[in-house]
């Protein structure tokens, strides 16, 4: 695990935990060093085990095999109540006989505080969120937005040592999703409670961690920041996953100190960086669209007919047929000197070295 | 049902809005036929004077309502004293009918429970035994009843030749029998409107209460009970209301000692002995007194509502 620093660093360490379902293995062998005072996020594809890796954390779900260990206290057997982790849950999940100061007051007053401390500790968790003047309101006469911050003010206010956040933005719409991101992340390092973030929107996971686990199958496929993950990704799954990228079959000639030299399908030598793991024979070459140039047949790596152009407003996609038959797809600016191939046009594709990396399987 | 099959008649008004008004004719003939009519006749005769086989003398008065409440009567001659016998019958099927929706209640709360966390097609199998019961006529469960728990009956027969008791145990004309024969006559009807508010229940809620630091018993006493409670409510009503006013499980069950206000109806309109003005009143005052719980139940649910 990179970044790994002292014990005391690490806020939630998960060691080889397993989780089965009768013959359905949701978690297989999985760790992580999760670090105080970070923005973590659990991303991957839904029904991959980052749900059920976010609640066995909070001691919904018991797990097979492994250790969860909060400030190095092992929890794993612990009952979520004696737990000093709070969860935002995906619905929200509010008291809806209570209004909002109730609610946020729960976890307080189970936890022993009087009624003036729970209270002074309300307003504040209230005013973090922007909710002050809406505490006498029932969560049924609150929008969805509003719901989602009263879920964060009721977990917030106990001050957890980490927070489970189980995608709390997918209920909202586009626009506010956009603006609450910006707020979680603020919120997190005002109060400096380690984060623990589900999310499939790789989009919501590259903006606001510190750090992310690609999550696949029960396996983690990768843990980085999320420049780390998108640049260099470990394998087709991250590759893939992670933002759009093109994968051109390769034959691996070599491979030294994590440089590849392959043969291109056109028949070009070409040589970049490889993924630990990467091996000779056949294999995978990521190219992310927008590091691909359209050229002409002469001076390109690759060449192939245009087959299908698409608009997408800044950006054109082009998708170009090479002469094995794989498509390659080319991201390019939408302006007034751009040159756009014709649809069965013949052009020649380039990239850098740079922009180009051999993958593991 | 009735409401279905009157049909409101096709006029010649075209526009939607005229036959707006026609269709709820249904629900007024619904309402004024099996609800407004019998309980005016009810109350009209409430205030007749008593024939003595039956029947009723157009003799407008207040003897029935008097005779309830008061001994030698309001207006004698000498002074009025309270009469406690009507009332006692009264209390006294309150009370039996409090302890039997109690019962109910303990009973049905964790029965409603089960079945509503049970998955899809079990849930429907668990609903349909728990209804089985109700196609066989109450007379003859409640007869059957009487037989299973006699001194010579199976039940103790059974208890006797398992050890556990060495004589039969005098259940049959006790309260403890009355009970029992309410307890079975009214159980699903605390279960299926608890079942259904349970079904609705987000367990999500559960959780967020656990990882809040509530215990089992926190989460069941501030989280769930009062989540689901129109579902409670609805179903102490629904028991509470019929045991008042039963009489097969009392009379069959309870014998004479057991007395309760659904027999004493009974007995007013039973053979020549009867007192028709009587029965009426007491029927009367039995729906005055549903009706304030009635009230009661609705204030606190707008209040609920209203937040």
């Amino acid at each position: 695990m990179e970044n790994k620093g002292t014990n005391s660093d690490i806020a939630v360490d998960i060691s080889n935990v397993t989780k089965r379902y009768g013959s359905f293995t949701a978690l297989k062998n999985v760790s992580l060093a999760i670090q105080d005072n970070e923005f973590f996020t659990l991303l991957g594809p839904s029904g991959c085990g980052k749900t059920t890796l976010l609640r066995s954390i909070a001691g919904f779900e018991d797990i097979s095999e492994g250790a969860i260990r909060l400030y190095g206290e092992d929890i794993a057997d612990l009952p979520p109540n004696k737990r000093p982790v709070n969860t935002v849950f995906q619905q929200y999940a509010l008291f809806p006989h209570m209004d909002v100061i109730q609610n946020v007051m729960f976890g307080l007053l189970r936890l022993g505080a009087d009624d003036a401390t729970a209270k002074a500790r309300v307003g504040e968790v209230l005013e973090l969120v922007q909710l002050t003047e809406f505490a006498n309101r029932l969560p049924s006469q609150l929008s969805g937005g509003q719901q989602q911050r009263v879920a964060l003010a009721r977990a917030l206010a106990p001050n957890p040592k980490v927070l489970l956040l189980d995608e709390p933005l997918s209920a909202l719409d586009l626009k506010l999703r956009q603006a609450v991101r910006l707020e979680l992340q603020q919120i997190q390092s005002e109060t400096g409670i380690t984060f623990i973030f589900v999310t499939h929107d790789q989009e919501e996971a590259l903006t606001m961690s510190n750090r992310i686990a690609v999550i696949s199958d029960g396996k983690v496929q990768q843990v980085g920041s999320a420049r780390e993950i998108y640049e260099a990704p470990g394998n087709k799954f991250v590759a893939d996953f992670i933002g759009e990228t093109n994968l051109i079959d390769v034959d691996v000639k070599d491979v030294k100190a994590g440089h590849a030299s392959c043969i291109l399908p056109s028949g070009a030598a070409f040589s970049c960086h490889a993924a630990d793991g990467a091996r000779k024979g056949p294999g995978h070459l990521s190219v992310r669209p927008e590091r691909v140039a359209v050229t002409t047949p002469a001076k390109g790596l690759l060449q192939g007919t245009a087959t299908r152009a698409i608009y997408l407003g800044t950006d054109m996609h082009i998708e170009i047929t090479l002469t094995d038959g794989e498509i390659v797809t080319a991201r390019i600016q939408n302006s007034e000197n751009t040159h756009v191939p014709n649809i069965g046009e013949t052009v020649g594709l380039n990239f850098e070295a740079s922009a180009a990396r051999l993958l593991v399987d | 049902m009735a409401g279905g099959m009157v049909k409101s008649e096709n006029t010649n008004t075209s526009t939607y809005a005229g036959l707006g008004g026609w269709l709820i004719l249904p629900t007024w003939l619904v309402i004024g036929f099996f609800l407004l009519l019998p309980v005016g006749i009810m109350l009209i005769y409430s205030f007749l004077t008593k024939e003595f086989r039956g029947g009723v003398i157009w003799d407008f008065t207040f003897a029935a309502y008097d005779q309830f409440f008061f001994d030698r009567g309001l207006f004698g001659d000498d002074p009025a004293k309270i009469e406690w016998t009507y009332i006692k019958i009264f209390w006294r099927s309150i009370w039996q009918a409090g302890i039997a929706t109690i019962f109910c209640l303990i009973i049905g709360f964790p029965t409603a429970w089960f079945i509503a966390t049970r998955t899809g097609s079990n849930r429907s199998i668990w609903l349909f035994l728990i209804t089985i019961p109700y196609w066989v006529n109450l007379l003859i469960r409640t007869i059957s009843m009487k037989f299973l728990i006699r001194d010579t009956g199976p039940l103790n027969e059974w208890l006797m030749s398992m050890g556990v008791i060495s004589e039969p145990i005098h259940m049959i004309n006790t309260n403890f029998a009355v009970q029992l024969g309410l307890f079975y006559s009214y159980l699903p009807f605390m279960v299926l409107p608890i079942y259904a508010s349970v079904e609705r229940y987000n367990f999500a809620l559960s959780e967020a209460a656990a990882d809040l630091y509530a215990s089992r018993l926190t989460t069941l006493r501030q989280i769930i009970l009062p989540t689901v409670k129109p579902g409670i409510i609805a179903g102490c009503i629904l028991v509470f209301v019929p045991s008042l006013g039963a009489f097969l499980a009392p009379d069959l069950l309870g014998g004479a000692k057991t007395f309760m206000i659904g027999s004493l109806i009974e007995e007013q309109f039973k053979g020549n002995a009867g007192n028709w003005p009587f029965g009426a009143a007491v029927s009367m005052i039995l729906l005055s007194l549903v009706l304030i719980v009635l009230t009661y139940y609705a204030r606190q649910q707008s209040k609920a509502e209203q937040g």
